[in-house]
């Protein structure tokens, strides 16, 4: 009897699998067809065209054209089943993933959060012993994005504000560092603070004006303001050194040790590391905040906002100028870690590349814009292997994520469900 | 007599060539309910709109004297948060919850401007930032009771039963602190068994808090048995003001409501 169940609950997927958003098997099999000579269609230049340009000649792969559709006329089954299964789970998709419900067991087990914690700081510290220069640096780098992505998190995520040119505040925590060392010497140290300052102030500074502004307005004002800082950059010479930028900028130092270059980089790794878990430590206690629930409503209803009594200027501007203040430190640490910077470091890709963070890995959720900058991030580095098509895979990923998790790879609703949870059950029991 | 909590003086609002408010005259006591009603496009939410800061008055005056002891503040022009602060507090028609909050913290975003943590105590978490926390969470989640949501706390407002939404507007509302509550239409959507239910809650509010509350409403059983005096407008004019009783019996109200006979 068990047998018969499961034969026919077997026999009924693969039905399902093959007629999923289609009539029959018929009609699915002219889908997949069709959709297979358009992506030969479609790739016929860059899969079958080779350019030989020593020789002058053009190679023809022709047999590449029967694989391209093969695997599309086999894949696009594939692709209608996972579309249609998640039609299906229309209803569940507002619940916890699986990933989602493991993280949250984890964290409200006590003994199970310290050790996870414990263990995720042991990896944390052993990183640059175990793993060579090159993959330090590219850890850095990510840690430098989880940073970017965690601040503009506060703006876009938070606050709902669309911000498109947020790399011209990491641009000026960068410069002040590289002028400010260039010309007076000013250490690491103390730049830090100063690129956090600077960068607060300017966001005041643009966001005053623009923050009357809001949705597709806001984003296209903001990206002016990016491109007139990196123009800037790149045209007043006399200050800036223009598109030649600013080089043998100071490493941080450590009570005027001297060191290698693989110290520094593993000292910047730690440095990163702390700044990583005060960043976090700062915006998870902002977001639970009277502050943070204020830049919840203003993102939700600014109407209703409003009404409730709150100051949407002063609120708007304070996530404009917080977000600001992560950018500025983390542009001090770029430079200090390239030891040299131009404005092409600074360009609207940059900003793209946080605000991709930022939305893929989950708006408002901080474990989701880490995951964002880890994987948007270290995949494109270690897709090196496949040249040519890294970029080709990379924004197929983040297609594929919009489509089948378009909240964002961890979301960020049960982390408030949480955190009021924890608090009623104190506010019930006094 | 005291000095009304809320008068409103020939305020004019244009839209463009459209006068939706012609010279509206409104008082409210302190602790009245008083009820705002009228047809259709009547221009009773541009009216609630004026008030709260929403809208600004083409011409005349919106006085608020919290305290009822004569000392009026002019309001028009003023924006909409510190309307709320000064204690105006207002539920809206087509319910304008913060969907993806949960029940407690759209009541906790109602206490934001009574509350002073900045974003140094938020990053620290000092004593004074976790006391006033802590009161806020307490005070909010007595709210919740008081319109009967506790269930619902930790449940996303977007999740919560369109009736319950209604209330929880109301507790929202009511927790910035309010001499005078503004209720747009609590009852629309309503069976009668939730209109009863809120009506009683109104009227519990106004006794519990001792502030006055002016409603919108079209639900002409709840505003006759429970408001002390009734405005009417048409076209964005009062027509008439009076006990439940006194309107029931204006032909003018009858008219504007039913129309003319064209023959007559």
């Amino acid at each position: 009897m068990s047998n018969l169940t499961q034969e026919t609950s077997q026999q009924s997927f693969i039905s399902f699998f093959l007629t999923a958003g289609c009539d029959s098997v018929a009609h699915a099999v002219k889908k997949s067809f069709i959709v297979a000579i358009w992506f030969v269609f479609l790739t016929f230049p860059i899969m079958v065209i080779q350019v030989n340009t020593i020789e002058k000649t053009v190679v023809w792969h022709w047999n590449k054209i029967g694989y391209v559709a093969i695997a599309v006329f086999f894949g696009s089954f594939l692709w209608r089943w996972l579309l249609a299964r998640k039609e299906l789970k229309k209803d569940e998709s507002t619940e916890e993933t699986r990933i989602e419900g493991l993280l949250t067991r984890i964290q409200s087990h006590p003994l199970l959060k310290l050790a996870s914690l414990g263990v995720l700081a042991l990896a944390a510290i052993l990183y640059p012993q175990v793993f060579d220069l090159y993959q330090t640096n590219i850890m850095v780098s990510c840690l430098v994005y989880i940073v970017l992505g965690l601040g503009l998190n506060i703006v876009v995520g938070l606050a709902g504000l669309l911000d498109l040119g947020y790399v011209a505040f990491y641009a000026v925590g960068a410069y002040a560092y590289a002028l400010s060392n260039m010309h007076w010497g000013i250490g690491f140290w103390f730049a830090l603070p100063l690129g956090a300052v600077l960068g607060t102030l300017l966001g005041l500074l643009l966001g005053f004006p623009v923050l009357r502004l809001r949705g597709d307005y806001l984003a296209i004002v903001t990206l002016g303001f990016g491109e007139i800082i990196r123009l800037v950059l790149e045209n007043w010479g006399d200050i800036t050194m223009g598109p030649s930028g600013i080089s043998n900028i100071a490493r941080p130092g450590f009570f005027g040790m001297k060191m290698s270059i693989m110290d520094s980089t593993i000292y910047m790794y730690y440095i990163m590391i702390g700044l990583v878990i005060f960043t976090i430590f700062c915006v998870n206690r902002l977001q639970n905040s009277r502050i943070g629930r204020a830049w919840l409503a203003l993102r939700e209803d600014e109407i209703a906002c409003q009404a409730m009594g709150i100051d949407k200027m002063k609120t708007k501007l304070l996530a404009f100028a917080l977000g600001a203040t992560w950018a500025g430190m983390a542009g001090v640490i770029f430079a200090a870690k390239t030891t040299f910077i131009n404005p092409a470091s600074f360009t609207f890709w940059e900003s793209a590349m946080i605000l991709s963070i930022v939305v893929i890995g989950g708006m408002g959720s901080i474990r989701g814009v880490i995951a964002g900058a880890v994987i948007l991030i270290l995949v494109p580095e270690y897709l090196r292997n496949f040249a040519e098509f890294r970029m080709l895979l990379f924004g197929a990923i983040m297609v594929l994520v919009m489509v089948f998790r378009p909240q964002g790879l961890i979301s960020a609703k049960r982390k408030i469900y949480k955190y009021e949870a924890s608090n009623t059950a104190s506010a019930a029991n006094e | 007599m005291n000095n009304p909590v809320l008068n409103v003086k020939a305020v004019c609002k244009d839209f463009g060539g459209v006068r939706a408010l012609d010279e509206a005259e409104l008082s409210v006591n302190d602790k009245e309910i008083v009820a705002l009603i009228g047809p259709n496009g009547a221009g009773k939410t541009t009216f609630f709109n004026c008030i709260t800061g929403i809208y600004t008055p083409t011409s005349g005056d919106v006085l608020i004297d919290p305290a009822a002891k004569g000392q009026a503040v002019r309001i028009n022009g003023k924006k909409p948060n510190v309307v709320t602060e000064l204690g105006m507090a207002r539920t809206f028609q087509n319910i304008r919850l913060f969907p993806s909050m949960t029940a407690l913290e759209n009541v906790m975003i109602g206490t934001h401007c009574r509350t002073k943590a900045s974003v140094w105590g938020a990053i620290t978490r000092n004593k004074a930032t976790r006391e006033e926390e802590q009161a806020v969470i307490k005070r909010s989640y007595e709210l919740l009771q008081l319109v009967g949501l506790d269930e619902f706390v930790n449940e996303l407002a977007e999740n919560i039963p369109y009736g319950k939404q209604r209330r929880l507007e109301i507790a929202r509302a009511l927790a910035t602190d309010p001499f005078l509550l503004l209720l747009d239409e609590p009852a629309a959507g309503m069976n009668p068994q939730e209109t009863k239910e809120l009506e009683a809650l109104i009227c519990q509010i106004r006794d519990q808090f001792g502030i006055s509350i002016m409603l919108i409403e079209h639900d002409m059983k709840m505003v006759m048995s429970m408001s002390d005096r009734i405005y009417v407008l048409d076209y964005g004019r009062m027509i008439a003001t009076g006990t439940p009783q006194e309107i029931a019996d204006n032909p003018a109200v009858i008219k504007a409501y039913l129309g003319e006979d064209d023959d007559a």
